[in-house]
């Protein structure tokens, strides 16, 4: 099985060199994914405590999405990929 | 039918009919067909595979190189299966999907293959060690999101399925969709112990 390559995070513009935005993963409510499930991929996959796991599951369930993940570009995207192999909905963002 | 129970390895075991291995069997196989197409012309990396691993590796770099970015699937399982990675962003969207789309639907079909590899053809028990059991809960997820793409559920499954007519030919595949929710409620709660 292969791993996305490190991508090079060129910056387009001066004013997004400073300061370092960090980038975040996202997963969003479905209505086939079960909440069992769920909290067991965010323990599994991110070894969050339970607790964390099932408070972020129900933020997916009732606010629609939640930041499951920050970090470098780079892991969250590795985050994503991991996530949709397990069917989650799952999708990369430079935090705003 | 019988549900998972944890096994004392940290995986799992349950008891399966002949008819319920048949019919997890039968909904896998449409999956992993559907992940080994084609889609929008492009050849996925995995057709040329059984003649010969270098061809392969070319095949994985042929797609690195190809010039054109691929796009999200147009059938919305595979759409839904294989998701774009950047929601408002199809650039960033097509250029993860070229590096990465390959990978995951091997990883899917793996995944399914073990589903398959560790199915008693004739029903029986079925003792899974952990990762057999998360390589069952992926497949059979992937199965449940076919499904549900399908039949367009809601969360409210169960409503949908009770104001369906009863002479409606979609009341067999809402209750082997939930029946399919069962199997993997059980497994997880086997697991998460």
């Amino acid at each position: 099985m292969s791993v996305a390559p490190a991508e090079v995070d060129l910056p387009r513009s001066a004013d997004e060199t400073v300061p370092d935005k960090p980038w975040v993963t996202i997963v969003w409510n479905d209505p086939v994914n079960l909440m069992s499930y769920v909290t067991y991929v965010f323990e599994h996959v991110f070894g969050y405590p339970r607790p964390k796991a099932e408070k972020l599951m129900l933020d997916v369930h009732h606010r629609g999405k939640a930041v499951v993940a920050v970090g470098t570009r780079e892991a969250m995207e590795h985050n994503v990929e991991v996530l949709h192999g397990y069917g989650l909905w799952a999708t990369v963002r430079q935090d705003k | 039918m019988e549900m998972f129970r944890p096994t004392r390895d940290g995986g799992a075991s349950v008891r399966l009919s002949a008819g319920e291995a048949t019919l997890l069997r039968t909904l896998v196989v449409p999956v992993m067909e559907l992940l080994s197409e084609r889609d929008g012309g492009r050849v996925v990396a995995d057709a040329r595979r059984d003649e010969d691993e270098p061809s392969r590796v070319l095949d994985d770099l042929e797609q690195i190189f190809e010039a054109d970015t691929p796009e999200t699937p147009e059938d919305p399982v595979l759409a839904r299966l294989l998701p774009d990675a950047y929601q408002d962003d199809p650039a960033a969207a097509g250029e993860f999907r070229k590096y990465t789309e390959s990978s995951l639907r091997e990883a899917k079909k793996y995944f399914a293959q073990t589903l398959l590899d560790t199915l008693p053809p004739n029903g029986g028990r079925v003792k899974l060690t952990g990762d057999q059991a998360r390589d069952w809960l992926r497949a059979l997820n992937d199965v449940r999101l076919m499904f549900g793409v399908r039949l367009e559920v809601t969360e409210d499954f169960e409503d949908q399925l009770a104001a369906l007519s009863p002479e409606d030919p979609k009341i067999a595949a809402f209750e082997v969709y939930g029946w399919l929710g069962a199997v993997q409620e059980s497994l997880v709660q086997a697991l998460a112990r």
